[in-house]
């Protein structure tokens, strides 16, 4: 990203990202009027739909807490120059773990199931990270195929233990049975009743704080320890990582392994949070939200943070708005996730140098006005 | 015979699997030997599917539902192509936000004109589909199994489509080794600051490369929807377009290797199939979920075989910068 002149900080990470989402919002309102509904009204309904009522609230954040985990999994490869397309299938062996953790033990004391539940979600989804990683750093396989197809065996991995394996005898729908009292997440509006807030019930449940410290916990790992430093090095420059004694192996397999066990993070709040059983394709899609994220949000958790419950809006606002529309359906929302990753990803300098010069312009009119 | 019989069969689905793939690899090989990587060939195909489902079902002819086909691919590769050429974005990105995009936009317009929760009609009207091909006398050769059945079940009987894919094969081949434009799109994927030295435009020419892709992307699109079905379906591509791309790596970006890499996984494909509930010696009956997986995970084994000795072009992926 070589740049003759940087914006001011607040331009490159607010405005520039608010610009960005206006203009994929824009394009999405423009297939919305194409479908013959109005754009306006369903701007209407979506914002009222996310933000309007405590449940919509509690909805969005439920669904920014899927995102948030997703979103932290591609930046860690990103900074270090890796596009990880497999959040999704590593979110899904992730939860795998997780589940299972919860069938077994599940009538045990929830403070000794969350932690080994959080620990499988981890180690699930970094083993299923670490293959591509080590195919890439050892074999020279493309990453980008490599998690691309791990997504789809991941998919048929699943499904055939749900089928054959794991299916609750005598159903008929590939789902496992309820997990036990001990492996559910307590739900935010109880602990929030508990404290004495009243507040609506939702699938809002602690995960969405365990997704907050994973930010931070990102954060200082990026930007405040060695291996950190090591993968931005080979992130921005991996020649010069090479001559900085920085191996390509231990950045690629060390990042990657970690931004899998990140993926993992989704099963606690959806499984344990939420569904309390394992079921078919449970992700739904979060690992590519967790592309638009990631891009939206820059690549820095806080940015990531703010996406993510951007994106959680845009889900619960979607499925309200599909409710009142029949026109209109949630795909709506991959196509708004598809023209974020664009914008923000592919054209992400678009609309820096008209931004810089306008910013020269007021800048000098200002002075001028004042001196 | 009985083996016989079931060869011919097994070929004649290895190549019905095989057709889009070819295409959309074909294609992939333009854009990917003029130096930008194709990853929204999935995207393309799935785009191109939806507009000649849609355009065939409406109009009642395959014909126009080709042309649809073929211009939506088209505007999604010039859509790559302006972020990516003109705006030098990351490549990787850009396929993928395509890919996403069409993913969602197929169902909606699905939902919103047909009503039909995201699918488009059957298409089951005379002319709506791209059908078999039978070639004169293909019946009275069956009655000589050999080679009477070869004739009448693989070269004859197959879809006008497939035939079109066969051919392109030497025809890129010989557009790539032989023409000033394909000299010119080779040399613009290893090094482009040569090419525009020479007083040729860098630009135009990636341009072209991906316009290529997306009218092959289009054919491959449009044979998923109006000629292996009857219609558009939500993801019904199902990874057939990152196939594709891996079957142009392991085929190093060459007609003819890639064309095996193609009937390779197709042949796999058609094999897994035609063992779908079959009880087999040793493992007994394989699981269906196993018999989907196997392309995918052929892919992961071919491309680490390759183990690093892949002759990409080397400015693949590279974002051209005129003033450097």
């Amino acid at each position: 990203m070589s740049r003759s002149s940087a914006l001011p900080r607040w331009a490159e990470w607010g405005l520039l990202p608010l610009i960005n989402l206006g203009v994929a919002l824009a394009l999405a309102g423009g297939v919305v009027a194409v479908l013959g509904e109005s754009p306006w009204v369903a701007v209407k309904l979506l914002v009222a739909g996310a933000f309007g009522s405590q449940e919509g609230i509690g909805y969005t954040l439920y669904y920014a807490t899927n995102f948030i985990f997703t979103g932290l999994a591609v930046a860690v490869a990103y900074q270090a120059g890796l596009f990880n397309i497999g959040v999704e299938g590593q979110a899904y062996v992730g939860g795998l773990g997780v589940g299972l953790v919860a069938l077994e033990w599940g009538e045990a004391h929830p403070l000794l199931v969350l932690p080994l539940a959080m620990l499988a979600g981890a180690l699930g989804g970094a083993a299923w990270a670490w293959l591509p990683a080590w195919l890439q750093a050892r074999r020279g396989s493309h990453i980008v195929i490599t998690t691309i197809m791990f997504n789809f065996l991941a998919s048929a991995l699943v499904t055939y233990l749900l089928v054959n394996v794991l299916i609750k005898p005598g159903q008929q729908s590939p789902e496992t049975r309820e997990f036990g009292p001990g492996a559910m997440m307590p739900a935010m509006h109880e602990v929030l009743g508990a404290g004495g807030i009243a507040f609506a019930a939702s699938p809002w449940n602690i995960a969405f704080g365990l997704a907050l410290m994973a930010a931070v916990a990102v954060w200082v790992l990026i930007w405040r320890t060695r291996w950190g430093y090591a993968w931005r090095v080979a992130g921005e420059n991996p020649t010069a990582a090479i001559y900085a004694g920085i191996a390509p192996a231990r950045v690629i397999i060390g990042s990657m392994v970690i931004s899998g066990a990140l993926a993992g993070g989704l099963g606690l709040n959806e499984l344990l949070g939420s569904q309390h059983r394992i079921l078919i394709d449970f992700p739904g899609g979060a690992g590519f939200v967790g592309i638009a994220v990631a891009l939206m949000g820059r690549n820095h958790p806080a940015g990531i943070v703010a996406a993510a419950v951007l994106f959680g809006g845009l889900y619960q606002g979607g499925a309200q708005l599909s409710f009142d529309l029949p026109r209109i359906n949630r795909d709506m929302v991959v196509v708004i996730q598809g023209l974020v990753i664009l914008i923000c990803g592919a054209l992400g300098d678009i609309f820096h140098a008209p931004l810089l010069a306008m910013l020269h312009f007021w800048g000098r009119a200002r002075r001028s006005a004042t001196g | 015979m009985e083996t016989y019989t079931l060869i011919i069969l097994l070929l004649a689905a290895t190549l019905r699997v095989a057709t889009p793939l070819l295409l959309a690899a074909l294609g992939g090989m333009f854009s990917e030997r003029a130096g930008v990587i194709d990853l929204g060939l999935e995207g393309k195909l799935l785009g191109a599917a939806f507009a000649s489902a849609a355009v065939s079902a409406v109009t009642g002819s395959a014909w126009l539902g080709l042309g649809a086909g073929i211009l939506t691919a088209v505007g999604l590769a010039l859509i790559i192509g302006f972020a990516c050429i003109t705006h030098r974005g990351n490549q990787v990105v850009a396929g993928m936000a395509i890919t996403l995009m069409v993913g969602g936009l197929g169902p909606t317009l699905g939902l919103a004109w047909f009503n039909l929760g995201g699918q488009t009609p059957q298409l089951d009207g005379a002319g709506q589909r791209f059908t078999a091909l039978v070639w004169p006398w293909a019946q009275t050769a069956r009655e000589h199994p050999w080679p009477g059945l070869l004739y009448a079940e693989l070269l004859s009987g197959q879809n006008l489509l497939v035939y079109v894919a066969a051919l392109l094969v030497p025809v890129s081949g010989w557009i790539l080794a032989q023409t000033r434009f394909g000299l010119r799109l080779r040399a613009v994927g290893e090094n482009p600051h040569a090419v525009e030295t020479a007083g040729i435009s860098v630009t135009w020419l990636r341009y072209r490369a991906l316009m290529i892709s997306g009218v092959l992307c289009g054919v491959a699109g449009t044979y998923l929807a109006t000629a292996a079905s009857a219609g558009f379906v939500r993801d019904m591509t199902a990874g057939k377009g990152y196939l594709a791309l891996a079957a142009l790596i392991f085929g190093q970006w060459r007609p003819w290797p890639t064309l095996g890499a193609c009937l390779l996984f197709a042949f796999t494909d058609a094999l897994a199939t035609r063992c779908q509930g079959v009880a087999l010696p040793l493992v007994g009956v394989m699981p269906v979920q196993f018999i989907l997986a196997l392309p995918y995970a052929l892919t992961v084994v071919l491309l680490a075989g390759l183990a690093g000795k892949t002759l990409a072009p080397r400015a693949l992926g590279i974002p051209y910068a005129k003033d450097k």
